[in-house]
């Protein structure tokens, strides 16, 4: 179980004077599912990288179960990319060994049956159709048993039989393992589906401008009246919040 | 349950799911099929060749062009009689070691150059000087330096391959995937497994390219190093035929190289060349 706390100022983009994000400051309780929503371009992915440890800035205060993430961070966390990203010389069963220290007998199997990809792990990803190898890269996320999972818009581009169905899996497995888990995406009805919490972000440089915690029942319907009701009120209170203001 | 999600166009289904039975056998299929087209082209240009050859010697008739026969009767002797077998086997050594000296400290200083930039700032002028001293140069040097021995013959054969392969592993190291060492670096692997698994397959073309190219260069080469001070090897053994102005024995030794160096790129570059191409969808 994971608890976050975020805190960065004055985050500019690598090589560039550009500033990215100018003030993020929230926590996340251990097991909560929050999703970020904001216009793209606005530094969505980065908040991302600097949470895993891929980027670090001068002004962050981002603590992982009260230790310090600058530039590294120590605990279980899976990232699940935009894109897929395996290794495309490697078949999919060894794309999922690579990330485990220890493979127990069958493991790997039973993760690609969780996934619906049972008896694809002798293909290389080029054999697979991009849903599936998102599939792949989910089950590699999962692998590892993290205690935090980072998900960077994971379901763009996919047809939405796919995507729906992958938004399941997502939903059984972190109920099954009360991960921790921060969800970057622009749609605003996959977060109110899928979050406990979601936080608004402003254009670059960003800054939060609303926070609202989802309180619907679970199960949700993707499309459910409550679902679309509670969006529906949300939008009328704050007519351009996509759009990143609150004006 | 997962059924609608898989590619029409791929016929994948649950119970196809076999990796040998529905999508890999087909490519293969076509692979033989070029396969053995290519090799029938391949011999046919090489007749062509030589018919070429045997026409114009005879009716050049001159000794300064030996004809193919006569060329293949020489090999002959100089195979059964002669030295050949032993002068090619002594080059053949020193083009192997010479050719692992290189490719190693080759790629291992282009993979620093390529990921280092003040490395690279700092010797990229010692790289394009090294890149440009003729061969001869540092052969002569490394012969003056060292004396006449075998280990100064190696060091001028690497001196002078090394710089090349340094580029084109640089060039590969510059492009390296930063979005694959990024999972490596959140799935905190191993230093060893993110070289060995995510960053070196990467490299791959690249060595292969400089490979190539290496052992074709290194041939040369060790060849004007065993003429200049060496008393054995292939290019002794030419500096001795032009002497006596054997010009059917140097065509065949020339021969025996073609047929070496047609064995080495089927045993062992065309090998290596499908195992670096697997997963890259053209196997």
């Amino acid at each position: 179980m994971i608890e976050l706390s975020v805190a960065i100022n004055d985050k500019y983009y690598a090589n560039s004077p550009a500033m990215v994000l100018k003030q993020l400051e929230f926590n996340v309780a251990p097991g909560e599912f929050v999703a970020i929503i904001g216009p793209s371009g606005c530094g969505k992915t980065t908040l991302l990288n600097m949470i895993s440890g891929l980027e670090a800035c001068q002004n962050q205060q981002i603590f992982c179960n009260g230790k310090a993430v600058n530039g590294a961070n120590e605990h279980h966390v899976s990232y699940i990319f935009q894109q897929p990203r395996l290794m495309p010389w490697l078949t999919v069963r060894e794309n999922l060994q690579l990330v485990l220290h220890s493979p127990q007998a069958g493991q790997i199997d039973r993760l690609l049956q969780q996934v619906g990809l049972a008896g694809t792990g002798d293909y290389y990803p080029h054999q697979l159709s991009g849903g599936m190898q998102r599939r792949v890269s989910i089950a590699r996320a999962f692998a590892i048993n993290p205690e935090l999972l980072l998900l960077d818009e994971p379901f763009n581009s996919l047809d939405l039989p796919t995507a729906t169905r992958l938004r399941l899996l997502l939903i059984e497995l972190c109920q099954q393992r009360n991960t921790t888990v921060i969800f970057v995406t622009h749609d605003l009805r996959e977060a109110i589906y899928l979050a406990d919490r979601i936080i608004f972000i402003s254009n670059s440089p960003s800054t939060i401008i609303h926070q609202a915690v989802v309180d619907l029942p679970r199960p949700r319907d993707e499309s459910g009246a409550q679902e679309l009701e509670w969006q529906a009120n949300l939008m009328a209170k704050y007519p351009n919040l996509l759009a990143g203001s609150v004006g | 349950m997962s059924k609608s999600f898989f590619r029409p166009k791929e016929q994948l289904n649950q119970q196809a799911l076999a990796p040998e039975q529905s999508l890999k056998k087909q490519p293969q299929a076509t692979f033989s099929y070029i396969g053995s087209s290519a090799v029938l082209v391949r011999t046919l240009v090489m007749l062509v060749l030589i018919l070429v050859w045997q026409t114009t010697a005879w009716f050049v008739a001159s000794p300064d062009l030996p004809s193919f026969i006569l060329v293949v009767e020489s090999l002959s002797y100089h195979l059964s009689e002669g030295e050949m077998v032993a002068n090619l086997s002594i080059t053949l050594g020193r083009v192997l070691i010479s050719f692992i000296i290189s490719m190693v400290l080759g790629v291992m200083i282009g993979i620093i150059m390529g990921t280092h930039q003040w490395v690279n700032k700092l010797t990229d002028s010692l790289l394009i000087i090294a890149l440009n001293i003729p061969a001869l140069v540092t052969i002569l040097l490394c012969y003056i330096w060292f004396g006449l021995v075998e280990a100064a013959a190696i060091t001028a054969v690497v001196i002078n391959k090394i710089p090349t392969v340094v580029v084109m592993i640089r060039e590969g190291a510059r492009v390296v995937d930063k979005d694959l060492l990024a999972v490596a670096k959140i799935y905190k692997l191993s230093a060893s497994k993110t070289f060995f698994k995510v960053f070196l397959p990467q490299l791959y073309p690249f060595i292969m390219a400089s490979g190539r190219a290496g052992l074709s260069l290194i041939w040369k080469i060790v060849l004007v190093v065993e003429l200049l001070g060496r008393s054995d090897g292939v290019g002794f053994a030419l500096n001795t035929l032009f002497q006596f102005f054997d010009i059917a024995g140097i065509l065949a030794y020339t021969l025996a190289f073609i047929v070496i160096i047609f064995l080495v790129e089927a045993l062992m570059f065309r090998p290596l060349d499908r195992i670096i191409a697997r997963g890259s969808g053209n196997d």
